[in-house]
């Protein structure tokens, strides 16, 4: 018997996996359609005129229906970031990382991303980024055809016009 | 919008939801666990002298740590209750209809929970069952395939 098996069981894997059918609803399914022609559409809301991206239909913060739609910018501004070290499966973007909320040009919330294209020590809350697309030929309904936002070089956003939306 | 567009449809696509944890077990369970590997089954004896299989550090009924020692129990035992699966789900232990039962075994004074690969007809509380290992043991519960009925073969 070798050393290894002599050691005792310390731990147990107890994997959870819960597979659903996810229906993205008719806000969330126009953007997906608008991602695969290499825009960003989001919706205002009526009341407070804020536009959300992505859009979900109807406003959290008033309760109404969101039904007019506007295309946003693929650049925007850093709002907020954090530095990821750790693998995950779904997620094909060389280690270490930044997770970015990138607040789109024409949008009121950010939008969920990664930077790459600038060290690490770079990435700071008012940098201007924009969108990397896919090739046009791969272009798809699905958020995987942006593959992550990079520096653009403008000036960086002062923190007084983000503080609304931190 | 274009009318085009206006038609489009509704998009939908598989979410899964996976946490792939591994979770460490205690110097109690890890006795039992390195003894499933070793195609043995052991439980606890409590302060009290009753036996927990599977073990657990602090008998139930006391809350009392228990003891450390550790006694080989079954491998056959006695079907305390059941309950029948009629349609298994993926994850489930047996892919054809199988029965979870409290299984005591030879002696254990509480019961393990685990499958049940028998007949219907013929499985009952105070049935004799033994397990069925798999070829490959690695130190987990499943280490035991099943039980079966001791009548079986």
């Amino acid at each position: 018997m070798s050393d290894t098996e002599r050691e005792p069981v310390r731990s147990i894997k107890t994997p959870m996996r819960l597979t659903y059918d996810y229906t993205a609803g008719t806000a969330t399914s126009r953007f997906l359609h608008g991602i695969a022609e290499g825009r960003i559409l989001g919706q205002r809301c009526p009341v407070c005129t804020k536009v959300y991206v992505p859009p979900r239909g109807s406003c959290p913060r008033c309760a109404v229906a969101t039904e007019e739609e506007v295309q946003v910018s693929d650049r925007g501004t850093i709002l907020t970031f954090a530095i990821v070290r750790v693998p995950s499966e779904n997620l094909d973007v060389p280690l270490p990382f930044a997770c970015v909320h990138v607040l789109l040009d024409g949008a009121d919330v950010p939008f969920f991303s990664v930077v790459q294209g600038c060290a690490l020590d770079e990435v700071r809350i008012g940098m201007r980024v924009g969108a990397a697309w896919v090739e046009k030929e791969q272009l798809a309904p699905t958020l995987q055809s942006i593959r992550w936002f990079e520096p653009t070089g403008e000036p960086d956003v002062p923190f007084d016009q983000l503080r609304e939306h931190l | 919008m274009s009318r085009q567009s206006e038609a489009q449809e509704i998009l939908s696509a598989p979410h899964v939801l996976e946490y792939p944890y591994r979770r460490s077990v205690g110097p109690v369970l890890s006795r039992f666990f390195t003894a499933l590997r070793d195609r043995r089954i052991v439980g606890v004896e409590t302060k009290s002298g009753r036996v927990l299989c599977p073990p657990a550090e602090a008998d139930p009924e006391t809350g009392a740590t228990v003891s450390d020692r550790y006694v080989e129990v079954g491998p056959g035992g006695v079907v305390e209750s059941w309950t029948w699966v009629t349609r298994p789900r993926e994850k489930q232990p047996l892919s054809k209809p199988f029965a979870y039962a409290l299984i005591r075994l030879d002696g254990a004074d509480t019961a393990l929970l685990h499958a049940v690969d028998a007949d219907p007809t013929r499985l009952r509380t105070g049935a004799r069952v033994r397990p069925r290992w798999r070829a490959e043991t690695i130190g987990e519960i499943g280490d035991i395939e099943c039980f079966e009925l001791e009548t079986s073969r």
